[in-house]
């Protein structure tokens, strides 16, 4: 049978308002089309890699080829000569800002006096030809005085520092309750290390730059987000932001990779040297040098707990390497600290958490972000912590269980929704895949068609995992998206709505999710979208779990004001104020004003006859509060949970695991578009399953060795286990709609689950 | 451009057969590949390219009937072929192409012209396959966004769709 979700929602508390009108077709709630959806599968869909200019040329990137040197010189004379080479730029060809960075700015457009990590660029070139580009940078000549790099972790936090900013980009110090004055009668231990994971989006990053003719240029990006990185350009380029108009092409994917600046700034240069449309295109290779990937970890803990099983105490040690570049590390390491123990009840914590800087590649946001990476350690100290105490590993989770009104490590209470103890018991309630037989096909066992296991000595194991992580941004962030809804006639005189955010979409579904909004809140069939680009506000970045509520509340606001206005046109017509306490006579339902005592209604076609309505809304999040000295604050605004439960077959003898099936519990808040919740769902898993079995850029002495789809390996269709899903719908308060993002959730702890299954088959300590 | 340099001059100029249409290159790199070709010199940007060294499936295309990556062609190989791209399938929505769109097989939609043109390749030859060959026909094509859940199911409906239209015409 081919994986087959249950979409089985239970919803444990009251379901959506139900209204007296027919909502359109593909309003909330249902699985509404993508509006890219048939241009993608004609290929008339353009990703940022589709796209041509006249005249145009191609850029390319020259990166070191090592981890830590010191540039003595570099001599472009034989690039520059060459026919069809436009132009060759290095560092002192920065008109602006030298250096960029989304939090902080400390990562060089061009390294010139020394490069920190395999692959910084050290130059770039635009010919007529790529073939021509990459035989430029191949004649540049850089005299390179190779150091021996920073390359661990650890080692960082005393080392000598490898940038004016030092080592250490944040250490938090979390102390919860009083550590030092409880201990528990069980105590385990552990230290638990997480690879460097590639976020492999399948289009590599791209982009065409082409210059206005004054002085100012027009980007076609694949992003994340739009706003910060016109900000970085333009800083760079030492223009104003409206010289440096961002507009997004089709992106392939993205999954925290494309929230840093990449060929951004490289690209627009080349345009405004050159003149001319400058396209760039990451090859497999450049891309796993271009973009920051999932922080590697090492991680130390110690549980206690009462004999009971009640958690006393969590003690850990996180390092996390950021590598070269700051990027989101100050981010990702208070996240790792913030979720450090799981969802659990834990009335004492001391936890460090530091994030530093070394020559490894840097690191920034991968899907999870933080959260991830100490998932696998405190699932697996659960698991080890039931085994100390005699326990049912599930039982103990569930007696531990955060729900709301608990106290987090950080002395947040939990006002919303935490379902933790319904996705555990959803996910296993699954019932078991069936046990392998001796006539199953060889590719359903460890090591498929290449018939290494021959079925003897497999084992099966089942492991579970618990997890959960924040939604959108922390620590005080002003975190807001912008929106925009015109309503207005056709040609033909139907009412059309044009919904406008600089939202990125990434495959996810907003832009779909934006249809659907507009069509709930106004009752109008016909809503197109306008262009996703830097004319309107800010979107804040497709990360975090964040658009649903970000973006989506701004279109709902957006809408709402539409409305107002709808019903104020309505109130002079028919004479019936809406102001102050009698507003409620008039509402907008099934797409038409109506009196709301009386049996008056107006047609919206009369309403917009003689104007449109254009309004544009933000949408700002209730304001958190920064961590103080001891990791403590309101540094949150809500918490997404899920569970995994994990059916592996090993062969022991030769290390192969098949993964058979997942099953997984996940809080959704409420499913706005099912089908692309439970997308959500298995691609995310599909990520886990590849971080817990397969997936790892290895470096050593700061060097790439896996830089391609040949030796990075990530899922295929006979990797990828079954999937079965159960939505916890409990809308949350306070949430647009009461839906909770669900893209991260879904791969935090589906690697433990595996890598805790692989523990029952083979009794490894992994 | 007479060619890439004065040691690298421009080959004669050649045509390739696409999509039933006779398409010239005037000038060209011998050096090009066939997915390069496409992309850059004849306007069928709906081969993807992702890897660049045959792993990802992302730019496959049918020459003669059969698929091939076309990042590993070199498209001066190509001129005696029969080449079938996505924007090739059909003039309106395949019954693959449908099929993804009704189960939510497309997210960011990189992969899918390659998973399309594979799914044609798989039913088109192999009209009743179990799971596994389809799993095994579309393992060499990587979707990073979906899981393959939804792909698997989008080809499951095209194959019991056509065995019952089959079927249909069959039966008296």
């Amino acid at each position: 049978m081919i994986s087959h979700d249950t979409l089985s929602a239970s919803s444990t508390t009251t379901a959506p308002p139900q209204t007296e009108h027919k909502d359109p077709a593909g309003s909330l709630g249902d699985s509404a089309d993508r509006p890219d959806g048939t241009p993608k599968v004609t290929g008339d869909f353009a990703f940022s890699s589709d796209l041509h200019a006249a005249e145009m040329l191609w850029g390319r990137t020259l990166r070191s080829p090592h981890a830590s040197a010191r540039i003595r010189g570099i001599d472009t004379s034989k690039a520059t000569a060459m026919a069809g080479v436009h132009a060759v730029l290095l560092a002192a060809d920065v008109p602006g800002s030298a250096t960029y960075g989304m939090e902080h700015k400390d990562q060089p457009v061009f390294a010139s006096d020394v490069v920190r990590y395999h692959g910084e660029p050290v130059a770039a070139v635009a010919a007529d030809h790529p073939e021509l580009a990459l035989r430029a940078i191949e004649a540049i000549e850089v005299d390179y005085q190779v150091l021996d790099p920073l390359a661990d972790s650890q080692a960082a936090i005393d080392a000598p520092p490898i940038h004016p900013d030092g080592n250490v980009f944040r250490h938090i110090g979390l102390r919860h309750g009083d550590p030092d004055a409880v201990d528990g009668d069980v105590v385990v231990e552990g230290t638990y290390e997480v690879g460097m994971q590639d976020q492999a989006f399948l289009g590599p990053e791209s982009g065409l730059a082409i210059p206005d003719g004054g002085g100012g240029v027009d980007l076609y990006i694949s992003t994340q987000w739009l706003h910060v990185d016109q900000e970085q350009v333009a800083a760079c380029l030492n223009l104003p932001p409206e010289q440096v108009r961002l507009s997004l092409a089709g992106v392939g994917g993205a999954f925290g990779g494309r929230e840093d600046v990449s060929l951004q700034v490289h690209v627009c240069l080349l345009a405004l040297k050159t003149g001319r449309p400058v396209k760039m295109q990451y090859s497999r290779e450049e891309s796993f040098y271009g973009h920051v990937h999932r922080h590697p970890a090492t991680m130390t803990y110690r549980h206690h707990a009462t004999a009971d099983g009640d958690l006393v105490k969590v003690e850990a040690q996180l390092v996390l390497d950021g590598g070269a570049y700051a990027s989101s590390s100050t981010a990702v390491i208070a996240n790792a600290t913030c979720f450090a123990a799981g969802p659990y009840r834990v009335p004492h914590a001391a936890i460090d958490g530091y994030a530093v800087r070394t020559n490894n590649p840097p690191c920034g946001a991968m899907r999870g972000f933080g959260a991830v990476q100490v998932c696998f350690a405190h699932e697996a100290q659960m698991d080890k912590l039931a085994e100390a105490l005699d326990m049912d590993p599930v039982e103990l989770r569930l007696r531990n269980a955060l729900s709301t009104g608990d106290t987090l490590l950080t002395g947040q209470i939990i006002t919303g929704t935490a379902p933790v103890r319904e996705v555990i018991q959803a996910a296993m309630d699954h019932p078991l895949p069936p046990e392998p037989a001796d006539d199953d096909p060889l590719e359903r066992l460890p090591g498929g068609t290449g018939m290494t296991a021959m079925g003897r000595d497999v084992q099966r194991g089942v492991g579970m995992a618990v997890g959960f992580k924040n939604l959108m941004y922390s620590e005080g962030f002003d975190d807001f998206s912008t929106a925009g809804v015109r309503l207005e006639l056709d040609n033909g005189g139907r009412p059309i709505a044009t919904v406008r955010c600089a939202a990125a979409e990434v495959g996810q579904g907003f832009h779909t999710l934006a249809l659907q909004i507009v069509r709930s809140e106004l009752g109008v069939q016909q809503v197109v979208l306008g262009p996703t680009d830097t004319s309107i506000g800010s979107a804040g970045s497709t990360s975090a779990s964040r658009q649903t509520w970000m973006s989506g509340g701004a279109v709902q606001l957006a809408c709402r004001a539409v409305r107002e206005e709808l019903l104020h046109r309505a109130s002079d017509i028919l004479d019936v104020p809406v102001d102050g306490a009698r507003r409620e006579l008039l509402d907008l339902r099934g797409g038409e004003v109506v009196e709301v005592d009386g049996d008056r209604t107006m047609e919206l076609t009369e309403l917009l006859r003689d104007s449109a309505i254009d309004e544009i809304r933000e949408h700002h999040h209730p304001p958190t509060d920064p961590l103080d000295d001891n990791g403590q604050g309101n540094a949150h605004v809500s918490f997404a949970f899920a569970a995994h439960r994990a059916v592996v077959d090993v062969d022991g003898d030769l290390g192969l695991v098949k993964v058979v099936q997942i099953a997984t519990g996940q809080d959704v808040g409420r499913a706005l578009n099912p089908r692309s919740v439970i997308g959500q769902i298995e691609g995310g898993i599909a990520q886990g399953v590849g971080l817990a079995v397969m997936e790892e850029v290895m470096v050593s002495d700061g060097l790439v060795r896996n830089p391609s789809f040949t030796d990075y390996l990530i899922p295929t269709a006979l990797d990828m286990p079954d999937v079965v899903a159960t939505l916890i719908e409990q809308p949350e308060p306070g949430a647009p709609f009461g839906a909770k993002g669900v893209g991260e959730p879904p791969t935090i702890s589906s690697t433990p689950a595996v890598t805790a299954a692989i523990r029952a088959a083979t009794g490894a300590a992994i | 451009m007479s060619g890439l340099s004065n040691t690298d001059p421009a080959p004669d100029p050649y045509s390739l057969h696409v999509n039933g249409r006779e398409e010239s290159v005037p000038t060209s790199w011998l050096g090009e590949s066939l997915l390069y070709v496409l992309r850059e010199r004849l306007g069928y940007p709906g081969t993807k390219n992702a890897c660049d060294q045959g792993e990802c499936g992302s730019c496959t295309v049918l020459m003669d009937g059969r698929p091939v990556v076309s990042c590993c062609v070199m498209a001066a190989d190509a001129v005696d072929a029969e080449l079938t791209t996505v924007e090739g399938l059909g003039e309106d929505l395949t019954d693959v192409q449908q099929a993804f769109l009704d189960a939510g097989a497309v997210q960011c939609g990189f992969c899918t012209p390659g998973l399309i043109v594979a799914a044609h390749d798989l039913l088109d030859h192999t009209p009743d396959p179990d799971e596994l060959q389809i799993r095994e026909a579309i393992s060499g094509n990587l979707c990073r966004c979906t899981g393959y859940g939804r792909i698997l199911e989008a080809v499951a409906n095209v194959r019991d769709q056509r065995l019952s239209d089959e079927g249909e015409r069959s039966s008296p």
